[in-house]
């Protein structure tokens, strides 16, 4: 009969002060004893480790309830206080109490009608925290100021608090004279035990959970041995818990205190004592109280007391109650594996082997597992626990695992049986910033250490193969495999719900290797068309007829080939990045909206390889780029989604971009140095264009020198001057790039990553080929250095465009030494930039999670938090989900009525 | 007051069409959305606009708003003391 969970809901909390009679009826013993252990390590009986408070010595049995270390929760103690003392932590509570109730009657100092309306007040403000703080602090102010009791006439004195636990009253005499008064506790505690029930609600307390006597403690509650445990170090001595130290304090002051108080002892000593015990008990609250030392360890580190235990990072709340350390999960490097689905996730075989997953034994599944517990723990896949019908877990080990398969393991049990294919797990990489962070894949067991992901994936999590490291959970119930599978699977977050288009989607090389099949030319044999399919896992029956023959052997194009992973009714038509001559696009256009199904020859005749068009799931002109299938702004992709849904998306995905690897890999894709050669002509027409601009920018510069420059509105002729010289030099490495660009085609690998969108800008390219251009710090030229320049190089003063960061030269030429000083400067900016973003934007983001955790969209469509107060009376203002939504609105109407019309005319195809 | 004009908030073009619910609509706005009046969000009665309608403290103010997603988009606040 083991211990079963058992099953209770939370119904609500509350809060409160605990009253001394409850201190002392949840106590299972009284602390006298300032000690811990006798001599031969035994617990004293009346002492800090008493038996009655619970068990951590393994053997003993707890005094209270029995359980031996380890069962036994604990119990709490309490220690007598020979004199009352304030609890630090309701200090100022304390001080506006006695400051807002009369010092003779304890009724709080307002009048009966200004109780009447501001109880009605109260009610209206209900449950909103803030609005009640706001009134309670308006009554404090409003009954502090009363200096004579408006229910017993009695004169009132000022309160003065002196951090942190010392009250005092400033009285007057007869004669007028103000003196000052100690307050001590008992006194404090007299006058709050005065104030009446009724009153408390103005005051912010509770008359049953929370009487202001109770912040002023008489009995001290001991927190139970299991909250404090000793440590046995290696040499044998025990190190007690920082909390029993302080305790040991408060007890052997208390105890000193108490006989000094019996004996009679002068008053003087007696306070003294009281105020050392004062600190104590507030250090033991909170050792990190202002205005007090910090009690201090023998070796001078300040101690661990109750408020730090829960404060901060590591604190109870954010370190073990917010975030907490999880079984069934695993963590390693990451790398690539294109071969493997979007949706999977390769696991090394030595993780499958550490984790399980639950199986219930069935009669459908019994011989499965029998094997699984016969293989056991060392062999895959085997099992390493089976637990029985009462819960019991019992370890498979190489002596019981024939018994338990041939006598026990029946229906009923349950099987921890080994991570296999197909298992759904979490897979997570920090900082996780948004819900893709965190995606359900499926199992594969591979060979090595590292688990493999596929590529497309690697934006969501934004991980690369650099080092980077990976967890995975197991979700261990029916339930929270079947939750992860319909809501977290990868395909399911295929559209990103930030700017409604794909997330998940084809890079780098699958945009270049698309590019490289789909172009106009671009023609394949027979074998080549076969391994290519049949790589990527596309299944045919038959291959379309060949596009042409050349010397007898038939050639397939690429589009054909790329045509066949395209859903067959899917119709389409975009622009794409390619699309440099507009006027090919539009005659492309105007084609299908005349026709709306023009016939596919009239297509090819005009097909471009900036015009995509689709028509029935044959692509018949364009090029596929990263307008097809890459991040962001992938068409096709989105449609796929959208019309034939995640599931096809992700077999679309996983195939083209395989296929595209094929591609790219069988027919070469490099680039180097010489892809940035220039020719003499280019290299002399840019030369030019950098002389010319020289000569501009110091004709500006004089003419500001003679007085000569308007300045423009707004800007003084400094900044004038500036700006001019700023799109002088801009607008001539624009020039210089334009210039190399047209010497680079599409022949050039570098130009075919930049311009479908595989990977950099065109401006990279000419950064590298013609000029790096101007270097520039907060939008604005170099001139930090020294006094009128920024380097030793140039004259004070100068402010051509080479003394100001204006590099000519190419990273290819090669950057003299003061050019690529300027550039490191101005790459120095960006370092910077990016340290100081993500650590602003970790904090921004902190604060946001905070603000907006709680709020959640209700059935009804409205947005509110827990406690039903409403934020938004529709979500978003529209009730739309981003990430089932056209481009943020709710239909595409354009592309409805497209498909209806396309479906009512049928031309031949379904 | 011949010569000179008042300013008037609800003639600026940013902001939004302001209207007090009448008795009957108030409830049936508690009554759609089954809440409590507490339930609503709040506006001071010190608001501008608030000002500006006389409203008072337990009225709810209906605020018509051009919205980007939804092009028109109705909110709605209790008039709170303050």
């Amino acid at each position: 009969m083991a211990m079963q969970s058992m099953k209770k809901v939370i119904g609500s909390i509350e809060f409160g002060i605990l009253s001394p009679q409850e201190i002392r009826k949840m106590s299972a013993a009284e602390i006298t004893v300032p000690d811990t252990y006798d001599d031969d390590g035994y617990p004293i009986e009346g002492g800090l480790m008493d038996k009655r408070l619970g068990v951590i010595d393994p053997g003993l049995r707890c005094e209270t309830c029995g359980a031996r270390a380890g069962e036994c929760p604990g119990h709490f103690g309490h220690i007598e206080l020979a004199r009352p003392v304030i609890h630090v932590g309701f200090a100022k509570t304390i001080h506006r109490v006695l400051e807002s109730t009369c010092r003779e009657c304890g009724r709080i100092k307002l009048t009966d009608e200004e109780i009447d309306e501001y109880m009605k007040k109260f009610e209206v403000v209900g449950d909103r925290k803030k609005a009640k703080d706001k009134l309670i602090k308006e009554i404090h102010k409003k009954a502090k100021e009363r200096m004579v009791c408006p229910h017993c006439g009695a004169p009132q004195f000022p309160i003065k608090f002196e951090r942190p636990t010392i009250y005092y009253e400033l009285r007057k005499d007869e004669e007028g004279n103000e003196y000052k008064h100690r307050m001590m506790p008992t006194e404090i505690r007299d006058r709050l035990e005065r104030i009446p029930d009724r009153d408390l609600p103005l005051l912010g307390l509770h008359p049953e959970k929370s009487r202001p006597e109770w912040m002023v403690l008489t009995v001290l509650p001991v927190p139970p041995v299991t909250m404090r445990p000793s440590i046995t170090l290696e040499s044998g001595i025990r190190a007690e818990d920082d909390l029993t130290h302080k305790l040991v304090d408060i007890i052997r002051i208390n105890n000193r205190l108490k006989s000094n108080i019996e004996a009679g002892a002068p008053q003087l000593i007696i306070e003294d004592l009281w105020d050392l015990l004062q600190y104590h008990v507030t250090t033991y609250i909170n050792n990190e109280t202002s205005g007090i030392p910090p009690a201090k360890h023998k070796s001078g580190r300040p101690l661990k007391t109750l408020a730090q235990r829960l404060k901060g990072k590591e604190g109870r709340f954010r370190g073990n109650l917010s975030g907490k350390r999880v079984n069934f999960s695993a963590r390693t490097v990451i790398s690539p594996d294109p071969m493997i689905s979007i949706n999977e996730v390769g696991v090394p075989l030595a993780i499958a082997m550490e984790l399980t997953v639950p199986e219930k034994v069935t009669e459908f599944n019994f011989e499965k597992l029998r094997e699984r517990v016969m293989n056991g723990p060392e062999k895959y896949p085997g099992a390493n626990y089976v637990i029985d019908p009462e819960g019991r877990r019992i370890r498979i080990m190489e002596n019981n695992r024939e018994k338990i398969v041939n006598e026990l393991l029946d229906i009923g049990w349950t099987v921890e049986r080994h991570l296999e294919d197909g298992d759904i797990v979490l897979f997570n990489r920090q900082p996780s910033l948004h819900r893709m962070s965190i995606m359900a894949h499926r199992v594969r067991v591979m060979p090595y250490r590292t688990f493999r992901l596929n590529l497309p994936v690697c934006p969501p999590y934004n991980a690369d193969f650099d080092g980077d490291e990976m967890n995975l959970h197991v979700p261990q119930t029916e339930e929270a495999q079947a939750e992860a599978k319909i809501l977290m699977e990868v395909q399911n977050h295929i559209i990103s719900p930030r700017y409604g288009g794909p997330l998940i989607a084809g890079i780098q090389d699958h945009i270049s290797g698309g590019y490289l099949l789909t172009r106009e030319g671009a023609y394949f044999t027979r074998p080549e068309v076969e391994q290519m399919l049949t790589f990527a896992g596309v299944e045919v029956d038959e291959l379309p007829e060949p596009d042409k023959f050349e010397n007898g052997e038939p050639l397939w194009s690429g589009k054909a080939i790329f045509s066949l992973l395209l859903p067959d009714d899917l119709t389409i038509w975009y622009r794409n990045k390619l699309c440099d001559e507009s006027e090919r696009c539009d005659a492309l256009e105007r084609l299908i909206e005349e026709k709306f199904i023009p016939d596919p020859d009239e297509v090819r005749e005009l097909a471009y390889d900036g015009f995509v068009y689709i028509q029935n799931g044959k692509l018949l002109s364009g090029a596929i780029d990263k307008k097809a299938y890459g991040r962001e702004d992938g068409k096709l992709l989105d449609i796929i989604v959208r019309e034939y849904g995640a599931e096809r998306a992700r077999q679309f995905l996983d195939q083209v971009t395989k296929l595209a690897i094929w591609v790219i890999t069988h027919r070469g894709f490099t680039t180097a140095i010489d892809d940035e050669d220039l020719p003499e002509e280019a290299l002399d027409r840019i030369s030019e264009i950098i002389r010319d601009a020289e000569e501009r920018v110091n004709r500006l510069i004089d003419a500001y020198r003679r007085g000569e420059l308007e300045p423009l509105p707004g800007k003084s002729l400094e900044e004038t001057l500036e700006s001019k010289i700023m799109a002088v030099l801009a607008e001539a490495r624009d020039n210089a790039g334009s210039v190399a660009e047209k010497y680079l085609g599409m022949g050039n690998h570098a130009v075919v990553m930049a311009k479908t969108g595989a990977r950099g800008k065109i401006l990279n390219i000419t950064q590298m080929a013609a000029m790096l251009g101007q270097q520039s710090i907060r939008g604005k030229r170099l001139y930090r250095g020294y006094r009128g320049r920024v380097l030793t190089h140039f004259k004070p003063g100068d402010l051509g465009a080479r003394a100001r960061g204006f590099v000519t030269n190419s990273y290819k030429s090669g950057l003299t030494p003061q050019e690529y000083f300027f550039h490191a400067m101005g790459g120095r900016e960006g370092l910077v930039d990016t340290a100081v973003r993500t650590a602003q934007s970790g904090y921004m983001q902190r604060r946001l999670i905070n603000a907006l955790q709680d709020l959640k969209v209700d059935y009804d469509g409205t947005v509110r938090d827990p406690t039903g107060i409403i934020v938004q009376f529709k979500y978003g203002e529209d009730g739309v989900d981003p990430m089932r939504s056209w481009g943020g609105s709710t239909l595409d109407v354009d592309r409805v009525i497209m498909r209806t019309l396309l479906k009512s005319r049928g031309n031949g195809r379904r | 007051m011949a010569t000179k004009k008042e300013f008037n908030v609800f003639m600026h073009e940013l902001v939004p069409e302001h209207r007090v619910l009448s008795e009957k609509e108030k409830e049936e706005l508690l009554n759609r959305y089954r809440i409590k009046i507490s339930q609503l969000p709040q506006i001071l009665v010190s608001d501008p606009a608030v000002v500006e309608l006389g409203a008072k403290p337990g009225d709810v103010i209906e605020i018509k708003r051009k919205s980007p997603t939804a092009g028109v988009y109705y909110y709605y606040r209790l008039v709170v003391e303050g």
